[in-house]
This record gives structure tokens, sequence and C-alpha cells, in this order.
């Protein structure tokens, strides 16, 4: 009987032993736990600006880009990446969250990474509706090309004034023609030299690759004739070294521009910035 | 053979010894030492592409504003002096030397801040093609400055925090007793506010 009661006292001594001890532990755990709450949320807080995900190549936080718009502009800007490896975005943000444009806009293209990590050449056109700012941020590859002068001169002609009477569609879709404009004619001064001198010497064309072909057909028959007069004469030796003709055959036809082209990321459903970086060429503008 | 073995043994020794060192963060301090080094460098380019562009702006306002002989020079001088200091990415530990840097800068920034908002008085000015287009280079590249600012700061407080946080401060000790922290820039001036270019 007395053992059970000593057991039994026993486990409330140990209970009210062990009940404060626990508690502080737990309260410390708490406090940790705490601790930790509030440095996630302050690095949350310090992480400053949030930012849509890339989602495609128009990525409309804001809502102001009509579905038709959105429908047009989306074959333009694959066709440009197609073309020239450059990345377009466009994009409207709720809001700049206290921030300036320039800031938000860098930051925002850094995170994305657009453009091709090598060349640096991505585009972002962001328009935040609600602080009525607008800017075209310019990767580095791209500043000799799109400069900063050119990319104002796109915002207070092309697009302001539209947005300045609500047209956010034709606004965003004239700044999307003129920064193609620009990218390509001046990519295409090294394309379109050529084509132009083309164009001059446009009668010989159809010729040229009958000539080469003559001149393919010529040599065969030539090395032939060579071949077998040396076979008739015995010069076995040399026969054999002057028959290598077919590994260069192909290479008439072929051209040099096979690979080159296909560099480019395809555009799919997982298309996503090509690691490019920005910084901060562009302009800005308001309306 | 026992020469053969030993000398192996000796290399993988310091193989395993290569890789353990690198592993633990020895190439961490030079890495972000160069990082910052070459951001300073960009820091640098920009200051001097707005020191280039202003040749033209004083010609250009020059033309429309005769007047305002004491704010055109004003910004010459300024040009003059801020482009007389350049800092060697050895020389980027001595917080005085960033200051001058940093002060002359800012003062060229204030000069340019003057000669805009003058030349606001001047409707033809304002109206001319190349004093726009300046206008706008000018602005891209205030935010290029900023840009590349955020660049340095952020390259050097990752460079001075290996100095002095565990794993790395370990090799800060020994092997790169020699490194200081880098001087960054001051926030009196915010990069957050550059000067009154906007329009």
């Amino acid at each position: 009987m007395s053992a059970p009661a000593a057991r039994v006292l026993n486990r409330a001594g140990d209970r009210a032993g062990v009940a404060p001890w626990r508690r502080r532990v737990s309260a410390a755990s708490f406090a940790v736990a705490l601790a930790l709450l509030a440095f996630v949320l302050l690095t949350l807080a310090c992480a400053a600006l949030t930012f849509p995900p890339l989602s495609g190549r128009i990525v409309d936080q804001a809502g102001i880009i009509p579905a038709a718009t959105e429908l047009e502009l989306e074959p333009k800007l694959r066709e440009l990446e197609d073309k020239s490896g450059i990345q377009l975005v466009v994009a409207t943000v709720k809001s700049l969250e206290g921030g300036d444009i320039e800031t938000y806009a860098n930051q925002l293209f850094r995170t994305w990474k657009l453009g091709e990590a090598k060349n640096n050449n991505g585009v972002l056109l962001l328009v935040a509706p609600n602080e009525r700012k607008v800017r075209i941020e310019v990767g580095y590859g791209l500043e000799g090309t799109l400069t900063d002068a050119l990319a104002s001169v796109i915002i207070s002609n092309a697009i302001t004034p539209r947005f300045k009477s609500g047209d956010f569609g034709g606004g965003i879709t004239r700044g999307v023609e003129d920064i193609i404009t620009v990218l390509t004619t001046d990519a295409s001064e090294w394309g379109k030299r050529p084509s132009l001198r083309a164009k001059q010497d446009n009668v010989l064309d159809p010729y040229i690759p009958i000539a080469i072909f003559l001149i393919f057909l010529f040599v065969m028959l030539y090395l032939n004739h060579v071949a077998s007069k040396a076979q008739r004469g015995g010069w076995v030796r040399r026969g054999g070294k002057t028959i290598f003709i077919p590994p260069s055959s192909g290479s008439w036809g072929g051209g040099s521009s096979g690979s080159s082209w296909s560099s480019g990321s395809s555009g799919g459903s997982s298309w996503s910035g090509g690691g490019g970086s920005s910084g901060g060429g562009g302009a800005s503008g308001g309306w | 053979m026992s020469f053969g073995t030993n000398r192996i043994s000796k290399i993988i020794a310091a193989i395993l010894l290569a890789s353990f060192v690198a592993g633990c963060g020895y190439n961490t301090i030079p890495t972000l030492e160069e990082q910052a080094k070459a951001k300073w460098s960009d820091v640098q380019n920009q200051y001097q592409r707005r020191a280039d562009l202003i040749p033209n702006l004083v010609a250009t306002v020059q033309g429309y504003a005769k007047h305002e002989k004491d704010v055109l020079t004003s910004v010459v001088e300024a040009r003059a002096k801020a482009t007389s200091i350049r800092i060697d990415a050895s020389q980027l530990t001595d917080p005085e030397k960033l200051k001058q840097f940093q002060d002359a800068q800012n003062q060229l920034s204030g000069a340019l801040g003057r000669l805009i908002a003058v030349s606001e008085n001047y409707p033809d000015l304002k109206s001319n093609q190349n004093f726009l287009a300046l206008q706008s280079q000018l602005e891209g590249t205030e935010n290029r400055i900023a840009v590349s600012r955020r660049d340095y700061i952020e390259a050097t407080r990752e460079y001075n925090t290996a100095l002095k946080t565990f794993p790395t401060m370990l090799w800060a000790w020994t092997a790169f007793r020699g490194n200081k922290p880098m001087a960054t820039f001051t926030a009196v001036e915010g990069a957050q506010t550059p000067p009154q270019v906007k329009f």
C-alpha cells in the first residue's frame, strides 16, 4: 500500500520538479522562434521589392493591355528574339512599391535576366500606370544601339501621348514597334549593305551556283581524267592520292550560316530570361 | 619504388590539401576583392562618361544663354576638379580618398543641376534637339551612376563581410593579413536622389 503511494508521490514530485524546467525550455524555444520570425520578417522587409514572375514576353500585372493587343504583340516579340536573340519584354506593374521607376526597372531586369548572358541583349518596357511612369530599360549589350536619347524619344513621341489619352494598348504597341525598328535597323547595318550590293549586281546572282557547279564539274572531270590516265600509265600511287574529292563535295551548297541562327532559346512554354544584365541604360518618362 | 610511392603520396597529399583549402573558402576573399574592384572601375567609368558629356552640353547651352557665365564656368571648373581625382583600385581601402572623390563629384552634380535649372529660362534652348538629346543622355548617365554605385556598395559589403565573418575570417587572419575593408559611399548624397536632372 505504501509502495504505490510512494510511487505516486514520487511521480507527483517528478512532475512538480520537471514542470518549471520544461516551462523554461519552452519559453526559451518560444523566444528563439520569435527571434527567427522577426529575423525572417525583417529580411523580407529588407528585400525591398517584390516582382511578378516572368510568365511570358508580356507580363501584364496591372491588367491594362487589351487581349487583342497582347495577341498582336506576342508574335512580334518572338520574331525579334528568333531573328536577333534580343529578348524584349513588356511589363506592367500595379505598384513601384514606393521606389522610383529607375531602380525598380533595373532590379526587375536583373531578376528576370533578360537577354543572352553573353550579349546582355535584353530590353524591358516597364509601365507603372498607378504612378504614371514608364521606362525603357536597356541591357548592357544594347546601350550602343538603343541609346538613352533614342529611348527618350520613343517614350515622349510614341508612348506618353497615347497614355495621356488612356490608350495603353496603342502606346505600348507603338513603343514596341519603335523599339524593334531601332534595334533591327541598326543590327542590319551589316545585314542590309550586302543586300543593297546584291541588288546592284543582281544580274549575276542566279548564275553563281551554276558557275560553281560547272567549275566543280570541270575539276571532277579533270581529276577523273588524270586519274584514269595515271592508272593507265601505271602511276597508281599518284592516282590514289589525287582522288580525294568526296569530303569537299558538300561544301559549296551548305553555306556557313547554319548553326548560328538556332542558338537563341526557343520560345516555348518554359520560356525564360537568358541571363543578361543591365546597368541602368535607357530612359524614363511620365504622363 | 618506395621513393616513387612516397612521391605519389606527396602529390596526392598536395592535391588533397589544395582542394581542402579551396573548399574551405580560401578563394572567397580574393574573388570578392576582385569583384569589388571591378565594380569600382565601373563606377569610375560612369562618372567619366558624365564628364565626357559636359563639354558638349556646355557648348550647346552657351549658344543660347551667353549671360549665364557664372553657372557655365562653375560647371567647367567642377568638371576639371572632378576629373582630376581618380582612385586606383588599390586605394579603395582609404576612406579619405573616396570621400574626396565623392565630394568632387557631388560638386559637379550640383553645378550641373544649376545649369539645367538655368536652362529652363530659355525656351529656344529647351526645344533644341541637341540639348534634348544631351539631357536624356545626362539623365541616363546619372541613372547608370546610381546603378554602378549600388553595385559597388553591394560588392564592398560582401567583401567586408567576408573579412569579418566566421569561415572566411580565418583566412583574413592568416593568409590575407594585409587585406583591409574597402571604403564605401556614404549615403549623405544618396544614390536615390540624383540631382535635379528630372524633368
